[in-house]
């Protein structure tokens, strides 16, 4: 029962690890690169609700001074994922880029396939 | 003019990032690189200043936006980062003048403008990691000069360049990743961003939440253990320099993964240093295993590579594996080696490299067959390389005998007499590959490939030449190079010997 009250309470965090593993796992276990590009971009995501989760107080409001509301919610976090946002947008749409670049080179987006016309010394 | 000083520590960072969007904005090759020259010539007068001002004056706090840390984001120039800042702002000079044939000859034309836009956003990336005092701030720096510098090793003519940006892409990407989980979980335990005032608070947090400041710990390390190349998480580098522009090589393996372990031992030392004794951690351990296992295996690599840009790129490694291992070594002069190293290791794999992209520039070529007899046909380039691959070796009156000089002393302070024949030993095979390419390039018969080489043009020549004569010249006279680094050492370690 202990476990299961634990489990509920830290349902976020349950979340999280569940998509960085899976998302790294995908990175590594995949040959395909948009899929590999696919778990990187999950990942990344994990780690957005990894710094959201604390800052939010159940109940609490926007951080604006004002004498009605006294619980609100830390916006430090919520910035730096906007920025983490972007700094994830800016990677998937280079690491997309170089895969179309790979494509016309190679004729194939598979990294097995690629090292087969281009056997590493 | 008081008042454009106090403002160097943004213009160190500013400068470039508006450059590199005017040279967006150019284009034509031609136009692009003028600016970025400008550019890069004004960065080593700027981190100069900072640095001069930090030994004379002690840290300079900038408080950007006028927001007061730790609150706002500080940029906090003490003597470890200024000796950072001005070791990449140099490399990134120097490399200009080399850059204008060398790209215009291993780059498309249309593509030209786009690269010194990249080069700038690059050194923007990382003069702003060792500037900023915000662990999230040093992040975005972080991803500027990691998604930059995959753009410019895909630029390289091989198409085998693409599959190593790529590779580069999702190892640099999973290791920015891991630094940003450990930022997370130590901002949730002490509720701060500024790593001198996460330093202060640390200790606290530790006391009631162990557990966290060490997955914190791990994750750093881990992370930056990946855009550092620490030994195992090296595979994206021999690729990524063997085919990257000439330029590009000699840019990053002087100071990208310098950048890093500047992070790394700042949070080491400056951060988890503050809460628990840095030695009796076992990441010290590992650090110091994984040192030595980098001296040794890309050392071995090393000497059977037959592409001597290649050869280099393991050589690096190995080279790092020095660096980490003062870091894993933490005391005085274990600390003062590695900072000398990384310094040090600049200046000679910048020439080492910029020698090999002017052999590129004649012959089209670095592989070891075809530099046969070369040193008769570029004598001048060919004593550079020599004598910077010398220094590799740590032969007295170069650089890296400084280096090696420092970490042995440390290796002996901490009683680790293991580790000094482990040293030793390393450098033996450093004679083995330097050795072998200083053969084949001097007392082999010129080969077909060699035989219509000469020397580069002056602007080539000079920068090659700069940095033979900074090999040399820091060899002797040590004082600048090492005694800022004591001072860098004794700063992270604080009270510790």
């Amino acid at each position: 029962m202990e476990a299961v009250h634990t489990l509920i309470n830290h349902y976020n965090y349950v979340i999280t690890i569940f998509l960085m593993v899976g998302g790294l796992y995908i990175v590594i276990a995949r040959g395909n690169m948009v899929k590999k590009l696919v778990g990187l971009s999950i990942f990344q995501t994990s780690v957005y609700l990894l710094f959201i989760s604390p800052a939010k107080i159940l109940g609490g409001t926007a951080p604006i001074l004002d004498p009605a509301y006294s619980v609100y919610s830390n916006p430090l976090p919520h910035v730096l994922i906007l920025t983490a946002i972007v700094v994830g947008v800016a990677t998937i749409a280079l690491g997309l880029a170089l895969t179309v670049r790979i494509n016309e080179a190679y004729g194939t987006i598979d990294e097995d396939e690629v090292l087969e016309k281009d056997p590493e010394p | 003019m008081s008042q454009l000083i106090a403002q160097l520590p943004a213009l160190q960072v500013v400068v470039p990032l508006l450059g590199a969007v005017l040279v967006a904005f150019c284009r034509g090759g031609r136009t692009a690189y003028f600016v970025s020259l400008l550019v890069s010539l004004l960065m080593p007068v700027v981190s100069g200043l900072l640095l001069w001002q930090a030994i004379i004056a002690g840290p300079i706090s900038y408080h950007l936006g006028g927001w007061q840390p730790p609150w706002g984001i500080e940029y906090h120039i003490d003597v470890f980062n200024g000796l950072v800042l001005m070791m990449v702002s140099a490399v990134g000079a120097l490399v200009m003048p080399f850059a204008w044939r060398s790209v215009a000859d291993e780059i498309d034309e249309d593509k030209q403008a786009w690269f010194y836009c990249m080069y700038l956003l690059c050194l923007t990336g990382l003069l702003g990691i060792a500037a900023t005092g915000d662990a999230f701030n040093a992040f975005v720096f972080l991803e500027i000069s990691s998604l930059s510098a995959y753009v410019l090793i895909a630029l390289g003519r091989d198409r085998r360049a693409l599959l190593a940006a790529f590779r580069y892409l999702i190892m640099g990407t999973i290791g920015a990743t891991f630094y940003v989980i450990g930022i997370g979980l130590l901002y949730v335990v002490t509720g701060s961003l500024n790593i001198v005032d996460i330093g202060s608070r640390i200790a606290g947090a530790a006391a009631v939440y162990p557990h966290a400041v060490i997955a914190a710990l791990a994750f750093i390390t881990v992370g930056l253990g990946l855009k550092l190349a620490l030994f195992p998480l090296h595979v994206w580098l021999p690729n990524a320099y063997t085919y990257a522009p000439s330029v590009v090589t000699a840019f990053m393996a002087a100071t990208a993964t310098k950048v890093a372990i500047y992070l790394l031992a700042r949070f080491a030392f400056g951060v988890f240093g503050q809460a628990f004794d840095f030695r009796t951690l076992p990441v010290a351990d590992i650090i110091l295993v994984l040192s030595v296992a980098a001296m040794f295996v890309a050392a071995f690599v090393a000497i059977s590579e037959t592409d001597l840009k290649r050869m280099l790129a393991y050589s690096s490694v190995s080279q790092i594996g020095y660096i980490t291992l003062g870091i894993g070594i933490a005391n005085k002069p274990g600390l003062t080696g590695s900072i000398v190293h990384l310094v040090n290791h600049a200046m000679m794999k910048g020439a080492l490299f910029l020698a090999l992209g002017a052999v590129v520039y004649r012959i089209g070529s670095a592989r070891l067959s075809d530099l046969a007899g070369i040193g008769r046909r570029m004598p001048w380039t060919m004593t550079a390389f020599t004598i910077a691959g010398f220094g590799l070796i740590g032969t007295p009156g170069t650089v890296g005998f400084i280096s090696k000089w420092y970490l042995v002393a440390g290796a002996f302070a901490a009683g680790q007499w293991v580790l000094v024949f482990l040293i030793v030993g390393s450098s033996l095979l450093a004679l083995v590959y330097v050795g072998r390419a200083v053969e084949v390039i001097w007392f082999r018969d010129t080969g077909p490939a060699a035989a219509r080489a000469t020397d580069p043009p002056p602007s080539m020549l000079a920068p090659i030449l700069l940095l033979m004569a900074a090999v040399v010249y820091f060899g002797v006279e040590t004082s600048l190079t090492a005694g800022i680094a004591e001072r860098a050492a004794a700063l992270l370690l604080g009270g510790l010997p």
